[in-house]
């Protein structure tokens, strides 16, 4: 549900460096809370990015999450493949489902995350 | 406020099927279980069931019943004057603004029984019992009611094996007695998603037995208020406390046909007719978006300027857009109309379509 190799921040999201880019999704249990996604909104995301900024909304039928970004730096990519199969969130989170790649402006920024074991420690706090 | 939150008398059942429990309108009630979109398209091609125990169902009785219900509603008694018919009607105040929206059955000889929104049974017990004459008797028997709603294309099939042999399905709108399985049931040909299908009632402690029964079809999904709100939506079906309230008279809210002219001597008829004369300042549409969701509250634009509030908005999985309803000017209501919607940041298209947003079902094809 939670893979070792991942970070993950208060908000739901993952991340998982390669070299200098971070690619950022949402969690399991993101996702298993929002039921089916029908909509994955990420125009806004381009330019620089500052850790905690937003950018996008990801919506199910039911409800609407808006997207923080746990890190900074500059959007290199976003996954245009979701705006026609936005299910693929469900699917798979970690893989297909990935939501933008940002090119690391503080790669340290990366350490202050929890890691898989936090964030499930985290979880069944809130829960 | 520590008002109790109420249980239906399938609130276990849901739990153990893995039903994410929601409060609405007071009751603990489950959203959905195994997704929205997979129940709302197991009601479109098969069969799904809802418990919808939350519901208020009074009983009137007397010799005066009919006079007294013809009274507070809008809709015409005499459309029902055949036994086993059901009447969707509004009640409401002496300013046109809805009550409630309800179904009554004629059960018995001077016999109804009326079922109200769950959120608007002690409003709805307070104006209609402090209205009632002497040769009225007026029971709330929701406490010891249970309501289950099989609807579906294949709804009827189902409800006909767990009847057994010589049950006739009750015409559409209309109600009748029935045994499914080892419970005794009123079988109503109603429901709130736009197919065929029927609503069972029967006493709270069959409840269980009832709901295994069904679910003991394996192509039978148990469904949530969730989709129960998407299938009405896509239908057009209004939400009280959405698209009506006490703000709003039926004329405006596009329910003229449950308020026949010719009805006279019930509670809001000069106020009504006043409306029906000038014509309504606002009404209520459909709007349909190609991107993003319109969710309740959204503003709707013409031009950049504000020209309403959606009133009922959601993704339709069958349709995969956005829909939507609102109360817009008049002037701005035909059918085609390019408006906005304000959906958070975006500002999206939206055209003003008229209900229902999803045309054919088993309803319209009598596939079932």
């Amino acid at each position: 549900m939670y893979p070792n190799d991942l970070k993950y921040d208060r908000e739901h999201e993952w991340v998982r460096v390669d070299g200098d880019l971070a690619i950022i999704g949402i969690s399991h249990f993101a996702q298993d809370q929002l039921g089916e996604v029908v909509y994955v909104d990420l125009s806004s995301a381009s330019g620089t990015i500052a850790a905690g900024d937003s950018f996008g909304e990801v919506e199910s039928v039911k409800s609407v999450s808006e997207l923080f970004c746990p890190v900074s730096g500059e959007i290199a990519e976003v996954n245009a493949a979701l705006e026609d199969a936005p299910e693929t969130v469900n699917e798979d989170p970690y893989g297909d489902g990935w939501m933008i790649k940002v090119k690391l402006s503080d790669p340290a920024e990366v350490d202050g995350l929890m890691d898989a074991a936090a964030y499930e420690a985290f979880l069944s706090e809130e829960a | 406020m520590s008002e109790t939150i109420r249980r239906t008398p399938l609130h276990d059942e849901h739990v153990a099927l893995g039903g994410r429990m929601v409060d609405f309108a007071g009751w603990r009630m489950p959203v959905q279980y195994a997704g929205i979109i997979e129940e709302h398209t197991a009601v479109r091609t098969g069969a799904g069931v809802f418990d919808v125990s939350h519901m208020g169902e009074f009983r009137v009785f007397g010799t005066g019943a009919k006079a007294a219900l013809q009274r507070l509603i809008t809709n015409d008694l005499d459309r029902i004057d055949e036994m086993g018919k059901a009447l969707y009607t509004v009640m409401c105040d002496e300013d046109a603004g809805i009550i409630d929206d309800l179904i009554v059955y004629h059960t018995g000889d001077l016999e109804y029984l009326i079922v109200v929104n769950a959120a608007n049974r002690e409003t709805d017990w307070d104006w209609i019992s402090s209205r009632m004459p002497d040769d009225v008797e007026l029971a709330d028997e929701s406490d010891r009611t249970a309501l289950i709603a099989l609807q579906g294309p294949d709804a009827l099939r189902i409800a006909g094996e767990l009847a057994g042999e010589g049950w006739t399905a009750p015409e559409r709108f209309a109600i009748g007695e029935a045994v499914f399985s080892t419970v005794p049931v009123l079988v109503a040909r109603t429901g709130y998603t736009g197919e065929d299908g029927i609503e069972l009632f029967c006493h709270a402690s069959n409840a269980s037995a009832l709901w295994r029964a069904l679910l003991s079809f394996e192509e039978v999904a148990p469904c949530g208020l969730g989709a129960r709100d998407t299938l009405r939506l896509e239908m057009g079906y209004p939400l009280y406390g959405s698209d009506m309230d006490r703000g709003v008279d039926p004329i405006s809210a596009r329910l003229g046909w449950v308020v026949p002219k010719e009805k006279t001597g019930y509670i809001g008829e000069a106020a009504i007719a006043r409306i029906r004369q000038a014509g309504p300042e606002r009404t209520l549409v459909g709007l349909t978006v190609s991107e993003g969701v319109p969710r309740h509250g959204h503003t709707v634009l013409h031009g950049g300027d504000e020209v309403g509030k959606v009133a009922s908005g959601t993704f339709s999985p069958t349709l995969g857009h956005g829909i939507a309803t609102a109360y817009v000017p008049a002037a701005l209501a035909e059918p085609g109309t390019g408006l906005e919607i304000a959906i958070r940041r975006k500002v999206v298209r939206a055209v003003v379509t008229r209900p229902p947003f999803v045309k054919e079902t088993s309803l319209t094809t009598g596939r079932s």
